[in-house]
């Protein structure tokens, strides 16, 4: 009982205690199963055998045109939801810190519910939105300015705007959350001392507002190059199912469903996946390291 | 104490939510509905949470049984009571497990390669048949004595489609999915048809031409066509290929081949029709997607073919089109050759793991293949059953309150009674997603949506296929 309670009480053991849940999660759930990815991605994965066969699966990698789109895809969606989830949250976040903005609460609710909703039945609703039978809503709207139904998804860029769309419809309002609580900590002194200066309110927010803002874009911004990279199930629901014309809407994650799920290979699934985290990893520390994240704090 | 308490009662707090955690976010990545050969499975797919239940004699052999569809669970479990009442001295209880579509599949296979934790029990989606199906005897009980006694009423056309490469039998099916031409009668009639001009076409071309005397007949109005094409589905290659007895996956042995006679005959007359405005292609590829039923319930085609499942589409999403619509069989290119295709399915398996696999295999024959199971096959689940004796069977075809029998204009099973020994097979192996997904991707998109030659883009597809086998 003595030694129970030395322990409940120690000091020294009270912070491995309080980081063991995240130490054996982590362990469990991510090193354990990246370890196997990189192992089973140089193998050739049957039914009842498996062969290593070096860095076969990654010379295939190379020369597939599939896999090719489907990154391009990836990227081209992760670079475009970038550019519209930054500056027009932080935009949103502003608008609704300042006091031009009523019934702040509401506001804030309803510009995140959509995150709320599943992605299974938002991405059903956007199919249905965008079909290219005339009784689609975006091809009303077409209809209503004189112009004939649109086979939205079928054309390379029309689907991409239907992507875009309901990326943004989702995740605007969590990106402007992130963004409030960042202005938040700005102190409002800032504000009075610049005015003071003689600063319109152009120069206040982009001398105070954004910079001070940094640390949330970074990471606003690390997370959209995660989530843009990884992006699946928007599009499989978008197409109700994995495969769209000419794939043109297959992404990274897609075609790592493809492999594994639809053609049960998963020596070659697993090589996708550590593409994916290998193009993930070097963007994001990229981008980390240009921001200076990496840099120690100056005294 | 308290305090010890309180700490205690903290961790566990933090611990459970935790694992809650996780659980939900598994559970929001499975929650993707399938992609198959055929629409069939993706809206049967739709089984969104785990439902487990236990039915049966609890002092009988305990066993488990997956499904990735609710209903056919609850088919089992009725057909369980059954089984249990005729053989008191070999009763069964079974645990059902409903899981989402891929993580069934998936939660198999690995159970199967790993060699433990695979249920008794498993229903198994036909694109998924080839992965499963990969480990044979040494995974699966073949099914073969079994459904002896069964085996002379059963289509033999269907039952081969869940044939291992080794010839033994590994799955029971639940349906034929034979494919059958569907009109719209009633359209028809406005126009001046009559039903003796639907069964008087005999092949494609006679079709073809029927389809421009409607037309015609309504003075071909913009956005009207007799029949719409698919770019998203494989159906019409299908029916070909079945006409003409080829197979473009080879089978277990040769080589996959796209650029066969039947193929191109069929690519070429659906072009040709997209090309006269006899056609059009269907909306978001084909006919079982929302913007497909709405273009049927607007009467903008009036004939199309598809498996017979697709009758439950009629009841499910059209109801307003009841006694509108005729079945009858499908047009060939030359008279005499098989009519249908079997398309879709489900292949229940009984694997090796089992605690007594003679038992379950008896159990799922009597369940899946026995007349009583498959009359309950017919009123619970709608599906056209493979036990071709009750197809004349007046009690069992001809029943008027049968909701299928009462929606359509003819009986259903006259039809399937009709080409009983016209039904062929395209098998479903390990090359198939490739070869549906090119064509469904690229080559069917090419052909109808960019006008490409129907050589050029048969070849194009040959070449990305043989790359991969």
């Amino acid at each position: 009982m003595k030694r129970k309670s030395s322990f409940l009480y120690s000091q020294k053991a009270a912070p491995f205690v309080f980081v063991l849940p995240f130490v054996l999660t982590f362990t469990i759930f991510w090193v354990y199963p990246l370890i196997s990815a990189f192992v089973m991605s140089t193998q050739d994965i049957g039914a009842v055998t498996r062969n290593f066969i070096g860095l076969k699966n990654y010379t295939k990698l190379l020369k597939d045109s599939v896999f090719h789109t489907a990154v391009a895809n990836s990227f081209e969606y992760m670079v475009l939801t970038c550019a519209l989830l930054i500056p027009f949250p932080m935009l949103y976040a502003v608008l609704l810190d300042s006091n031009l903005v009523k019934a702040k609460g509401v506001w804030k609710a309803l510009m995140y519910v959509p995150a709320l909703t599943s992605v299974v039945i938002s991405g059903t609703l956007f199919r249905l939105m965008f079909t290219e039978y005339r009784t689609g809503q975006m091809n009303i709207l077409l209809a209503l300015i004189g112009l004939p139904a649109f086979k939205w998804l079928k054309v390379k860029w029309t689907s991409e705007i239907a992507l875009l769309v309901l990326c943004c419809w989702r995740w605007t309002g969590v990106n402007t959350l992130y963004f409030m609580s960042g202005l938040k900590s700005i102190d409002k002194g800032l504000y009075e001392a610049g005015s003071i200066d003689g600063a319109n309110r152009w120069q206040l927010f982009r001398y105070i507002t954004i910079p001070l803002l940094k640390p949330t874009t970074i990471y606003v911004l690390t997370i959209s190059i995660y989530a843009g990279l990884s992006m699946f199930l928007e599009s499989f629901m978008l197409w109700a199912g994995n495969d769209s014309p000419k794939n043109i809407g297959l992404t990274i994650v897609g075609y790592l469903y493809k492999r594994g799920i639809q053609k049960n290979d998963m020596g070659y699934a697993c090589a996708v996946g550590v593409v994916l985290l290998v193009l993930a990893m070097i963007i994001n520390f990229t981008q980390l390291i240009i921001n200076g994240q990496f840099r120690k704090e100056e005294k | 104490m308290k305090r010890k308490l309180l700490s205690t009662l903290m961790a566990g707090v933090l611990a459970a939510s935790m694992l809650t955690g996780c659980a939900s976010a598994a559970a929001t990545d499975s929650e993707a509905a399938p992609t198959s050969e055929d629409g069939e499975a993706a809206t049967e797919a739709e089984a969104s949470a785990e439902a487990v239940t236990t039915e049966g004699d609890p002092n009988g052999t305990h066993m488990e049984m997956w499904s990735f569809v609710e209903a056919h669970n609850t088919f089992y479990a009725k057909m369980l009571q059954k089984w249990n009442e005729q053989n008191p001295d070999r009763t069964i209880e079974i645990t059902f497990t409903t899981y989402p579509y891929a993580d069934m599949h998936q939660k198999l296979l690995m159970s199967l390669q790993g060699g433990e934790g695979a249920p008794d029990l498993c229903d198994v989606e036909m694109g998924q048949v080839p992965n499963i199906y990969e480990g044979l005897d040494t995974w699966l009980q073949p099914l073969d004595d079994a459904m002896a006694p069964y085996a002379a009423d059963m289509l033999t056309s269907r039952l081969d489609a869940y044939k291992g490469s080794d010839g033994k039998q590994y799955g029971a099916p639940f349906h034929v999915g034979a494919t059958v031409m569907y009109y719209n009668l009633a359209a028809m009639e406005e126009a001046g048809l009559s039903q003796a001009d639907i069964d008087a076409v005999v092949t494609w071309d006679d079709w073809k031409a029927l389809g421009k005397k409607y037309l015609d007949a309504i003075g071909n109005p913009d956005g009207k066509y007799w029949t719409s094409v698919d770019t998203g589905g494989c159906d019409w290659q299908w029916i070909a290929m079945a006409e003409y007895g080829e197979d473009w996956t080879g089978g277990f042995e040769n080589k996959a081949n796209v650029e066969l006679e039947s193929i191109k005959k069929m690519c070429q007359f659906e072009q040709d029709m997209l090309n006269e405005g006899i056609a059009e292609v269907s909306p978001d590829g084909h006919t079982d997607l929302e913007a497909g039923y709405q273009n049927i319930l607007d009467h903008n085609i009036v004939a199309f073919p598809k498996a017979m499942w697709y009758m439950s589409r009629f009841t499910n999403y059209m109801p307003e089109e009841a006694g509108n619509w005729y079945i009858a069989k499908c047009p060939v290119f030359e008279a005499g050759q098989n009519c249908s295709v079997g398309i879709g399915g489900t292949g229940t398996v009984v694997t090796k793991q089992s605690s007594d696999a003679e038992l379950a295999a008896d159990f799922l024959c009597f369940a899946k293949m026995s007349p009583e199971g498959e009359q309950m096959i017919w009123e619970d689940l709608g599906f056209d059953v493979c036990n071709t004796s009750l197809w004349t069977d007046d009690a069992f075809a001809h029943d008027d309150n049968n909701q299928y029998n009462k929606f359509f204009r003819n009986y259903p099973y006259d039809v399937l009674a009709e080409i009983k020994d016209q039904i062929g097979t395209v098998m479903t192996v390990s090359i198939s997603p490739t070869i549906n997904e090119y064509m469904c991707n690229t080559t069917l998109n090419e052909m109808f949506e960019d006008n490409m030659s129907v050589d050029d883009a048969l070849a194009e597809a040959q070449g990305a296929i043989e790359l991969e086998e």
